[in-house]
């Protein structure tokens, strides 16, 4: 299978199986397109027959030797496994399934509250569909018990501090991680702490503390203060924007050089996010994440009419990400980034998110989920930090779902960088964790190409 | 080649061999928790 687009002045063509991605002229993708009018694939000898380059010179009104030079590159590609190339990864299926399912990320939901009331907020102000709470640092403790038991022989082991807002419990999170640590030695396993918070209450102890233990912080904002406050009220009402945004600025200025995201979410009040983004970036953030709302309020949910403007909004990323390049003091956005000559082998490619098998979640009362964004829906609770797992069903039928298993993504071009999508918002959208999110993957699709042209404008200058 | 310019060495397939440990970040805990990609996240099987 083979995808062609054009893209920021590019014609672009991804390999999907071997994902080699090339840049060709003009002529090459229309021949492309003429070639891929008639049929999906094609074999080496077949491009280089001379027939074939008569018959496309001919409906090009072109010059056969021309034609016959463009089919000879693409024959040579095709031979050496660049292009058309064929899927030899579904036999490894079993092996992926087959595969000791072993536990390496937690999610610890410590605070089910929060001190502000964001409007799409799928952990409804943190009380998750039930009620509120705070993580003991004792019950938080014995998830990390929990994970270094179920995580086998794996020595990379992540937990996310996540709420609500997590800082509620900062007394907790101290002493858990200070437990963790303690664990590392003793079990020869390594934890990388992270944390997702709205900013209300950093000041100076937490990011000292944040420093020295989060290989990640996570920062929430959504844009522009009128969008912002709009989304992100505090529980009376006024906005959160004045107070928080310093605490931002200056807990992104004290990693100095270590990983955070400045993350926003937007809605479809703000389709015109990219000016949210530029925002961000005028305040000093150059890690940014932004990403479409996750509801079913129908005054904030995306829908199939938003989706032609979220792809140009899309396209203009590119070239503000061109334009602050070029200007010599670039950015960087979480979904654009991709290594099109490294990345993940394609066992986690193929595998997924790892919800509910390699990943999973706990409420402050030491209930395992799937994922956060399972936390609180009664048919899918897994277990307990104390007895581990329980609910064998709930983890099969998780790990059954890979690439291989849903049609569309079979058949989609953009499969390898995207893993299968988000089993939650395929659950929210169609009732089945191995359903379809149509918006969500025609995202994910644009969101490929945009992040492959951008490596097209490195190319140039290389 | 005249018309085509490939931007990648690498192909997916040499991964089949030595991929596989499971070491590397789970893909929601990095930024976004909202969604899935996999093609931004980072290998660290360093034998690889
Ligand atoms: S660390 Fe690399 S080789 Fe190991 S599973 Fe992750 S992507 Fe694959
Ligand atoms: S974009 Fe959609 S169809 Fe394509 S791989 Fe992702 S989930 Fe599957
Ligand atoms: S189901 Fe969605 S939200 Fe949950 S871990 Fe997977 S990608 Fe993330």
């Amino acid at each position: 299978m083979i995808h062609l687009f054009r893209n920021s002045g590019f014609d672009i063509v991804l390999d999907v199986n071997s994902a080699a991605v090339h840049l060709v002229d003009e002529m090459t993708a229309r021949v492309l397109r003429i070639l891929l009018d008639r049929k999906d694939t094609y074999g080496s000898e077949e491009l280089a027959e001379p027939e074939l380059a008569r018959e496309v010179a001919e409906e090009l009104d072109q010059d056969p030797e021309l034609i016959a030079e463009i089919l000879g590159e693409l024959s040579e590609l095709t031979a050496v496994g660049r292009l058309f190339s064929k899927d030899p990864y579904e036999a490894l299926v079993p092996k992926v399934m087959d595969n000791k399912t072993v536990v390496k990320a937690l999610c610890l939901n410590i605070a089910h509250d929060c001190n502000l009331a964001c409007r799409y907020c799928f952990a409804e102000e943190g009380e998750y569909h039930g009620r509120r709470g705070l993580m003991s640092a004792e019950t938080g403790k014995k998830a990390l018990d929990f994970l270094v038991r179920a995580s086998g022989s794996r020595r990379n082991l992540e937990v996310d501090f996540f709420g609500g807002e997590p800082l509620l419990a900062f007394d907790a999170i101290k002493e858990i991680v200070a437990y963790g640590r303690e664990l590392e030695k003793k079990h020869d396993k390594l934890f990388r702490f992270t944390m997702t918070t709205n900013g209300v209450l950093l000041n100076r102890e937490v990011e000292e503390f944040a420093n020295r233990e989060m290989a990640n912080v996570v920062l929430s904002l959504d844009g522009r203060k009128e969008v912002n406050d709009r989304m992100r009220p505090f529980r009376g009402g006024q906005g959160s924007y004045d107070l928080i945004v310093p605490k931002l600025q200056s807990m992104a200025r004290a990693r100095d050089g270590k990983q955070y995201y400045l993350r926003g979410t937007f809605t479809s009040q703000n389709l015109d996010f990219v000016k949210d983004i530029e925002h961000f970036y005028d305040l000093g953030f150059r890690e940014l994440s932004m990403e479409p709302v996750v509801t079913d309020d129908p005054q904030f949910m995306i829908t199939e009419d938003n989706i032609a403007q979220i792809k140009d909004e899309y396209d203009r990323l590119v070239q503000l990400m061109r334009e602050k390049k070029d200007a010599g003091d670039p950015f960087r956005f979480f979904h654009f980034m991709i290594d099109l000559d490294g990345g993940p082998c394609v066992y986690k490619r193929m595998s997924g998110c790892g919800a509910g098998t390699e990943y999973l979640a706990v409420t402050p009362w030491g209930e395992l989920y799937p994922c956060h964004q399972f936390v609180g829906q009664e048919e899918f609770l897994l277990g307990n930090v104390e007895d581990g797992i329980t609910n064998d069903e709930v983890s099969r039928r998780f790990k059954s779902v890979n690439l291989y298993t849903k049609d569309a993504c079979r058949s989609c071009f953009a499969k390898f960088c995207c893993g299968g999508g988000c089993m939650a918002n395929a659950y929210q959208s169609s009732g089945r964790i191995d359903g379809d999110y149509e918006i969500g993957c025609e995202l994910e699709r644009k969101r490929v190409e945009c992040a492959i042209a951008l490596k097209a404008f490195g190319s140039e200058e290389g | 080649m005249k018309h085509i310019k490939t931007l990648n060495d690498k192909t997916l397939n040499m991964t089949v061999k030595k991929g596989g440990c499971g070491e590397c970040q789970t893909s929601c805990q990095s930024a976004c928790k909202t969604s899935c990609t996999v093609g931004n996240q980072e290998c660290e099987n360093k034998k690889r």
